[in-house]
């Protein structure tokens, strides 16, 4: 039931994505999501989904599996696109009581559209394609500069990793727990909103025990291998940049001039249809 | 006739792979009244199993029926089901949440509808059938040990008075009294309730002293199905799966090979206790 949720979840393959630096992950998920506000023709959405099909393919996932990704945010991306039909202003083909639909709010509506789920299928191929260990780990290589600020990183990035280590334990135990409730009869699925909150108990209860338990657990045997904190700490595997991550960087400002270049220099279809 | 699986199939659905069943292919019939252990290696798809009979997890392919009834048709009433058939976790202590253990008792039978004074009579019931005092009755689950959560956990599936019980490695993690105090209670069920229990366990001694009929399974198959003699005898082929036989059993099969002689196969240590007497005397 739970685990249906795809999004944010590593899916382990061996694809050269898979085994590029995170860091090059990050810097890469950073500038394609800032890239997207850099435009407002469709020319560049299709230039971006081909750059996006070209990393699927590399990254060796099924297609279908990463579109799943986008189910939990369905609601959010139809709602937008309503929103943006109802009231941008224009010219209006079609109107009912106070509801407008104008030939800019359909345009505006399937653009922030495709825009919205082009943003989430990007940030959604790094968790994919990295381990949640490796991300802090580039993460917290790249926030180090700012350890100069007393802003502690390592402690942040260790908090980090451990949440993200916590979310599938919590979600099987939330399976298990359901499951067992259910067979002494509870009902999580009818009901008003109430009723329904307060069947929740029997579910959270448990989960917060024991969440709360092996937190505790957790925090016994960190200590007792004697962690301290991220001072003088060293790494069993240092992050180092390897050929491929180099080349993953010249493609990344590749992507941004071609980007850049062809919004300016390919002429605009709308204004000569329009 | 009680439970019949048939052909049934299983797949987790956020597997990645193909093909990758955690059942293949399960055909079971279990009776009225039997007293079944399953034994099989770790991830061999036990538990999973065991969810199936009361409902929890829908079967990929294939399908059960219970008493005559196929339980995926669309007019089955599932929540009459899980009453009817009880089923004990794996660590079932994780699942207490109730403030005081009375109250954790009653989950269950409350959930099927009975009238409070019904409620009440059978956890008071299935409290004493687990042999907790009746001091506890208000103390929080929280506070007890785990052989104590244990018992209250085992009482709240009682309290619902199935015709069926599964119980899923019920003693693991328990001392040599208390796996004893609950082998006892099991038995006691079956004996004077009447009722069909399901046993799954990794103790080879706990199989040949309490069930009667012994099923066996491997990566998501049954490979051996019938009186637990009859599967004992296989003790190569259990071996190869990761299992054992008892160690009397192991014992007598060595004695055996040195020359001597005994009358049957021999499961537990009273059994050798006979056997070595008549040999030694
Ligand atoms: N929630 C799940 N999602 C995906 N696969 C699972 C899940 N639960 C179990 N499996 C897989 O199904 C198979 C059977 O697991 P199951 O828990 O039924 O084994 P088991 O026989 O009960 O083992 P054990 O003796 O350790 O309890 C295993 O290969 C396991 O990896
Ligand atoms: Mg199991």
């Amino acid at each position: 039931m739970i685990r249906d949720i795809t999004i944010g979840q590593y899916y382990p393959k061996e694809s050269g994505v898979h085994q590029l630096d995170p860091r090059v992950k990050l810097a890469g998920t950073f500038v394609y999501m800032i890239s997207m506000f850099c435009f407002h023709r469709f020319l560049g959405f299709l230039f971006v989904s081909l750059f996006l099909g070209w990393i699927i393919k590399k990254s060796e996932i099924p297609f279908s599996y990463i579109v799943k990704g986008l189910k939990p945010i369905l609601f959010l991306l139809v709602f937008t696109m309503v929103i943006n039909a109802l009231f941008v202003d224009g010219h209006i083909i079609w109107s009912w009581g106070i509801l407008k639909i104008s030939v800019e709010g359909i345009r505006k509506a399937v653009f922030m559209g495709i825009r919205l789920s082009l943003l989430v299928l990007g940030a959604s191929m790094m968790t994919f394609t990295t381990t949640p260990n490796h991300l802090t780990d580039g993460l917290e290589q790249m926030l180090k500069p700012l350890r100069k600020l007393h802003v502690p990183v390592h402690e942040i990035s260790m908090m980090m990793s451990i949440a993200l280590r916590f979310i599938p334990i919590l979600l099987e135990e939330t399976d298990k727990i359901m499951k067992a409730q259910m067979a002494r009869g509870a009902d999580f699925e009818t009901g008003g909103m109430i009723k329904r909150a307060k069947n929740m108990v029997p579910l959270l209860v448990p989960l917060f025990v024991s969440a709360f338990r092996r937190a505790n657990d957790l925090a016994m045997a960190m200590e007792a291998r004697c962690y301290r904190g991220g001072e003088g700490r060293t790494k069993m595997k240092p992050l180092r940049y390897q050929q491929a991550d180099y080349i993953a960087y010249g493609i990344l400002i590749g992507y941004i001039v071609i980007l850049m270049a062809g919004l300016r220099y390919i002429p605009n279809l709308w204004t000569i249809i329009g | 006739m009680l439970i019949i699986i048939d052909h049934l199939s299983y797949k987790y659905k956020d597997v990645v792979e193909k093909d990758e069943y955690a059942l293949r292919d399960i055909n079971l019939k279990i009776e009225d009244g039997e007293f079944v252990g399953l034994i099989g290696h770790t991830g061999s798809g036990k538990s999973t199993l065991m969810q199936h009979l009361n409902g929890l997890v829908k079967a990929t392919e294939g399908t059960i029926y219970y008493n005559g009834e196929d339980i995926y048709e669309s007019d089955f009433d599932m929540r009459a089901l899980r009453g009817k058939v009880g089923l004990v976790f794996q660590y079932p202590e994780y699942q207490l949440f109730e403030s005081t253990i009375f109250k954790d008792i009653s989950f269950g039978p409350k959930n099927l509808g009975l009238p409070q004074l019904e409620v009440d009579l059978r956890s008071y019931q299935a409290m004493k059938d687990v042999g907790l005092s009746e001091e506890l009755i208000d103390v929080s689950p929280f506070s007890l040990s785990g052989g104590q959560k244990r018992r209250v956990a085992i009482a709240g599936v009682l309290a619902m008075e199935p015709e069926v019980l599964i119980l899923d490695e019920p003693t693991a993690g328990l001392d040599p009294k208390g796996r004893e105090e609950i082998l006892h209670l099991i038995r006691r069920l079956h004996k004077e309730k009447k009722c069909t229990i399901i046993l799954v366990s990794h103790s080879m001694e706990d199989m040949a002293d309490y069930v009667q009929r012994l099923v066996v399974m491997h990566e998501g198959r049954i490979v051996l199905d019938g009186n637990k003699r009859d599967v004992f005898a296989h003790e190569e082929e259990l071996c190869m799966l990761g299992l054992a036989v008892p160690q009397v059993t192991t014992l007598t099969n060595q004695l055996r090979k040195k020359g001597y002689t005994f009358t049957k196969d021999i499961l537990t240590v009273a059994e050798a206790k006979e056997e070595l007497l008549l040999l030694f005397r």
